[in-house]
């Protein structure tokens, strides 16, 4: 400690130092060897084997798992198209597939809006509590977000089966005389998704409102604004780029989500990760599950392109 | 008017604090349904009929719930502090330095698997590490723990960076001033002022580590459940209290982990 302070009133000196370190380090071989580590791994474990899924979707599928070192372009066919048993000239659109993918892209819509819906107030009421306590409630939504995704699906599904605590309190109450059949639907996997990704819009939206002026607000009611008008022409326009960044993280882990609709959607209701997942097992069709993985990585990169230009667009307005 | 004014809140907006408590109760009643049940002395999960600690007990002797919890926390420890160790020396290389060409190429690989779903990595890693398995022979935790690390990179790089950043560049330059060398700045002072955020960094990625669900199944060879594919897989069959025990000692686990970050990474006045 005593160390770091000495250090501390020569600082004003060192500034001119900083010319001379800064031609010392002029090589950038040291950076490229400090970052090599995790550089490795990233390769390694990360992105190098997206490389392979992309081949892997163009090959043929063994009989048994794996592949044959085969060009076909079948799977990425299977993935819209099926062709009729029968007569292999027939071809018509691949329902089965396409309605999973369509229920992925909805729920993934759906839970973006409901999140919005709660955590836009949510993240109001936080910003506006005294400093003191404002740590608090932050710490109060980010300990779930830290908590097991499967824990917290396991609490939902507590809450919503047809024993669990809503069926149970309906019976007891006498307002339902057999229980409400909430699990293995869309709306499970809808509830459940909310649940679990609702930090992920609470967060930057505060973010964004911690750092609205509140004296602009002041300034709209002394023009006599109502409170609608405050909100839809100065809360809104400034924490929009919160909200988009917001509705971009709850989006992503929506669609590619897994493990809610595997508990709460049953067999039948899968979204596209179970699909892929059951490529790699049951199904036996490793080109089809490479393919489809992509299919959810073009779907993924669209919503975070759109995210980079409304944001890029944002801040061209601020500047010009 | 004037007497309307003086209880004006400039904050407050109609319809928001009820939505806002209603989401913190939303929130936390599953949680705390889960807590409640797992000391419930009856089988059931929905009927209270007294308190016990029976599935505790249960929970702690049962072998199979043992083996899962050591090899997803060992798992956790392990790949965190690899990913911490890494992420720390590429924030040094990338952090407060002037730009360098392939500077913007780390980022995005070091982002990477902060943008890609997890089951497009999971995939990936099935086939690639399959391909491994059938060359090598080799089928042990390395591959998880290879997972583990790369995916725990991106959150461990977060908040080492973000200390970097607010670090006072002035002190080293003063360190080399009074004839330290390169190894004697760093140990006696960027590492001291830089190990909060290391220590952030290796929090976030031993909760992140333990939060792996898909990876790990894509992962995994046989009789390598984690807690995470354990429970998976157990909520599926038949649910007793004992898995509400579980989950509340881990949910424990993760509410002290959280407060420590948070009182690690908090800015000092």
């Amino acid at each position: 400690m005593a160390v770091t302070q000495h250090i501390d009133t020569t600082g004003a000196q060192a500034g001119a130092d900083m010319a001379a370190l800064t031609a010392e380090r002029e090589s950038h071989g040291w950076k490229w060897l400090l970052s090599l580590p995790a550089l490795t791994i990233l390769v390694f474990a990360a992105s190098g084997p997206l490389l392979i899924v992309l081949i892997y979707s163009v090959l043929t599928p063994a009989e048994y798992g794996g592949v044959v070192w085969e060009l076909s372009g079948r799977a990425w066919f299977q993935v819209f198209f099926r062709r009729d048993i029968f007569d292999p000239d027939e071809v018509t659109l691949n329902w089965s597939h396409l309605s999973v993918l369509w229920r992925s892209v909805s729920l993934a819509f759906q839970t973006t809006v409901i999140c919005a819906i709660l955590g836009f107030p949510t993240a109001w009421f936080i910003s506006t509590r005294p400093p003191g306590q404002r740590e608090i409630w932050l710490l109060l939504i980010t300990i779930p977000f830290w908590t097991n995704l499967v824990i917290r699906t396991f609490a939902i599904q507590e809450v919503i089966r047809n024993q669990g605590v809503i069926n149970s309190l309906l019976m007891n109450l006498n307002i339902i005389h057999s229980p409400i059949q909430m699990m293995y639907t869309d709306f499970a996997i809808l509830v459940g998704m909310a649940y679990v990704f609702l930090p992920l819009m609470v967060l930057p939206v505060f973010a964004a409102m911690d750092k609205l002026d509140t004296r602009l607000l002041e300034a709209g009611y002394d023009l006599y604004a109502s409170r609608w008008e405050v909100l839809r022409r100065i809360v809104f326009p400034l924490v929009r780029p919160g909200f988009i960044a917001g509705s971009i993280l709850v989006f992503i882990p929506s669609i590619g989500s897994y493990v809610t609709p595997r508990l709460l959607g049953g067999g039948r209701n899968m979204m596209l990760s179970n699909l892929i997942e059951l490529q790699f097992g049951q199904g036996r069709n490793w080109p089809l599950g490479a393919a489809l993985a992509l299919t959810l990585l073009v779907i993924v990169l669209v919503a975070l392109v759109f995210y980079l230009r409304t944001i890029g667009g944002d801040e061209d307005k601020q500047h010009g | 008017m004037a007497r309307a004014r003086r209880n004006f809140s400039i904050t407050a907006l109609p319809g928001f604090a009820s939505i806002a408590v209603l989401t913190f109760v939303l929130l936390y009643v599953p949680i705390a349904t889960l807590v409640v049940f797992s000391f419930n002395e009856a089988a059931s999960m929905s009927r209270w009929q007294g308190f016990s600690l029976q599935w505790y007990q249960a929970a702690f002797e049962n072998r199979q719930v043992r083996d899962v919890s050591i090899r997803a926390l060992g798992l956790a420890v392990t790949a965190s502090a690899i990913a911490t160790f890494a992420a720390t020396l590429a924030a040094l290389a990338t952090t407060r330095t002037a730009k360098f060409p392939g500077q913007t190429m780390i980022y995005a690989l070091v982002n990477q698997p902060l943008m890609v779903p997890e089951v497009v990595t999971g995939t990936a890693l099935l086939i690639f590490f399959a391909g491994i398995k059938v060359s090598t022979g080799y089928t042990g935790m390395g591959y998880l723990v290879a997972a583990h690390s790369a995916f725990c990179i991106p959150f461990a790089y977060l908040p080492i960076r973000a200390r970097l950043q607010t670090m006072d560049l002035t002190l080293e330059r003063a360190a080399a001033d009074l004839y330290a060398n390169h190894f004697q700045t760093f140990r006696y002072v960027t590492l001291p002022l830089l190990l909060p955020g290391v220590l952030a960094g290796f929090m976030l990625g031993f909760v992140i580590s333990l939060d792996t669900v898909v990876i790990t199944e894509f992962v995994k060879s046989a009789g390598q459940d984690t807690l995470a594919t354990y429970m998976l897989g157990q909520i599926r069959r038949t649910v007793t209290p004992e898995m509400n025990a579980i989950a509340t000692l881990f949910l424990l686990l993760s509410a002290v982990v959280v407060v420590l970050f948070f009182i690690v990474s908090r800015k000092r006045p």
